[in-house]
């Protein structure tokens, strides 16, 4: 079944076990980006102790697609450096991008390779890049601070 | 006659298709848009096979037959919106929300003097329950004018809340814009109490009907409206085409919105004057084979009486309302009853987002709604950040709602009842 590409395992069990969620009180520069089409909403929270992402905090509600890549992101990206996350948010904007076409480099995404199914349902590619544009966003401006 | 959705559905080239690997399209979403019948597309190609030129504006054979086509869509709509001033005051805008924009602008435009011209301290109210169509181009004006934005709330089964309506609509109000039938919600609203006080102190009525022009025959007369939009491709018609009708009177008082060719009357390097209503309101080449498809559309309507088209859906909401009761964890927003209301039903299932309801339902081969349904403050209002919604149409049956009710149920095992 088609469905159970979308919907693997490894993303329900991070939807119903959220990981980094609830706000770090201290941080360097919080977003909130809202997916206007379907009101689902995330705020992001770093904080950096020089360029390594010591806090990668979010809050937020949505669909299963939306809320587990951002749970799933923050686990990647928590102790990476900035160069290193921006190798991987390029990965994962590349796999959401191939239209089914790729099944994602675990060496780089882990995980993350779940969501190789959710590039074929264009209508959910939106759901699953929310948090990470807004790890672009964050990220730029706490580099900024 | 008897109405059969399965005679119907044969009317309708789409559903000769499957979806998702062989299943059977349960198509649920015409709240969004409707399917078109063959006699409305094949009007719209027609249009171009054989009688294409730009209306209004040639002395050769194409372009009379293609003006006496537009404008034979437009007498066919004034028919059936039972218009009191006949086809003039018919104007084809691109959409309904473009309808409401045009008022909303022609307003704004209006000059000291004129009776649409608003100021501070004059006022505009709306509803918690509308489409974004009818609720931003208002506060946009509230915004340009300096008048204020009132609104009447929703109570928590969904119905208008008028407890306060001689407070709300006040002897200030200029405008009273309100939706028929919610697009969320399903509730018609109760109307003639609304109306007659807004005329009671002077202010214009604008119906947003979008969700009750395609299921219910409308008489505008006995509505009492002063302005009332649609959109073509909600009524079975083609999209790139709306309808806004206005008492002709005040279509004459309003000033327009869009400036160009065919809406003049004459023009020098300085100065211009205008066409009279419709004209003056549509300016350049129309979406001609568009408004001969809405023709066709409403003809095919019509055969089949649209007192029958809305029993059916009435008699089919019962149906779904009653089994959608049955299923557990499951919430109704908007009245649970079949008293005022159509064939829009908006839920949520447990606490599973209605994107990922909406996608299992897909894998089953039913099309519905998910999100805030362009009405976000209603949805604030309700307490619920998205639903999903089923709207049925005169194609639908009760296999539709059968499949709409198993897959709910199914998608509950699916997703654990997250």
């Amino acid at each position: 079944m088609q469905l159970d590409s979308l919907y693997q395992e490894v993303i329900l069990d991070h939807y119903k076990h959220p990981q980094h969620k609830g706000l770090n009180p201290t941080f360097d520069a919080q977003v909130s980006h809202v997916n206007a089409s379907c009101g689902d909403e995330i705020t992001l929270n770093i904080k950096l102790e020089n360029d390594v992402i010591e806090s990668l905090t979010w809050d937020g509600q949505g669909c299963s697609i939306s809320q587990a890549s951002v749970s799933m992101m923050t686990d990647l990206l928590i102790g990476k450096t900035l160069h290193q996350a921006s190798v991987i948010v390029k990965s994962f904007s590349e796999l959401m991008a191939s239209k089914g076409t790729s099944t994602g480099d675990a060496l780089i995404l882990e995980d993350a390779i779940a969501f190789s199914g959710v590039s074929k349902f264009p209508g959910r590619i939106k759901c699953s890049l929310l948090g990470w544009m807004a790890f672009k966003d964050v990220s730029i401006q706490a580099q900024s601070q | 006659m008897s109405f059969s959705a399965a005679a119907i559905r044969k009317d309708f080239p789409i559903f000769g298709r499957t979806v998702r690997d062989g299943k059977r399209l349960v198509y649920l979403d015409s709240g969004a848009t409707s399917q078109k019948p063959l006699s409305a597309i094949e009007a719209e190609s027609d249009f171009y096979k054989f009688h294409n030129a730009a209306a209004h504006r040639g002395v050769y054979q194409l372009a009379e037959e293609a003006t006496d086509a537009y404008e034979g869509g437009r007498a066919i709509v004034a028919d059936f919106l039972m218009a009191p001033g006949g086809a003039d005051e018919i104007i084809f805008t691109k959409n309904a929300t473009e309808s409401l924009n045009l008022l909303a602008y022609a307003m704004g435009n209006a000059p000291a003097g004129n009776r649409f011209a608003l100021k501070t301290g004059d006022r505009i109210v709306v509803s918690e329950m509308e489409h974004h169509a009818n609720l931003i181009p208002w506060q946009q004006l509230a915004v340009r004018t300096g008048a204020e934005l009132a609104w009447f709330g929703v109570t928590q089964d969904g119905r208008l809340d008028l407890s306060a309506i001689d407070q709300i609509i006040s002897a200030q109000t200029k405008v009273v814009a309100l939706t028929h039938q919610s697009n969320v919600l399903g509730t018609i609203n109760p109307l003639a109490h609304i109306v007659a006080r807004a005329h009671e102190v002077g202010a214009v009525v604008i119906l947003d009907a979008c969700q009750s022009v395609p299921h219910m025959a409308i008489d505008i007369g006995a509505l009492d409206v002063d302005f009332l939009v649609f959109s073509g491709h909600k009524t079975l018609g083609p999209t790139g085409i709306g309808v806004l009708w206005g008492r002709l009177k005040l279509l004459d008082e309003l000033p327009p919105f869009l400036f160009g060719g065919s809406m003049i009357e004459s023009v020098t390097m300085t100065y211009a004057t205008w066409a009279p209503v419709p004209q003056k309101f549509e300016a350049g080449v129309p979406n001609m084979a568009q408004a001969v498809g809405l023709g066709a559309a409403l003809n095919y309507l019509t055969k089949l009486g649209m007192e029958n088209v809305f029993a059916h859906e009435l008699s089919l909401t019962g149906y779904l309302l009653e089994k959608m009761m049955s299923i557990p964890n499951i919430r109704l927003i908007g009245p649970t009853d079949m008293n005022s209301r159509g064939g829009t039903v908006s839920f949520t299932v447990n606490d599973i987002h209605p994107h990922d309801l909406g996608q299992f339902l897909d894998s089953q081969g039913i099309a519905v709604r998910t999100g805030h349904h362009c009405a976000w403050p209603l949805a604030q209002r309700m307490n619920v950040p998205a639903s999903t919604r089923a709207s049925l149409y005169l194609y639908n049956d009760e296999y539709d709602c059968d499949a709409l009710v198993n897959g709910i149920m199914e998608a509950q095992k699916y997703f654990g009842a997250l």
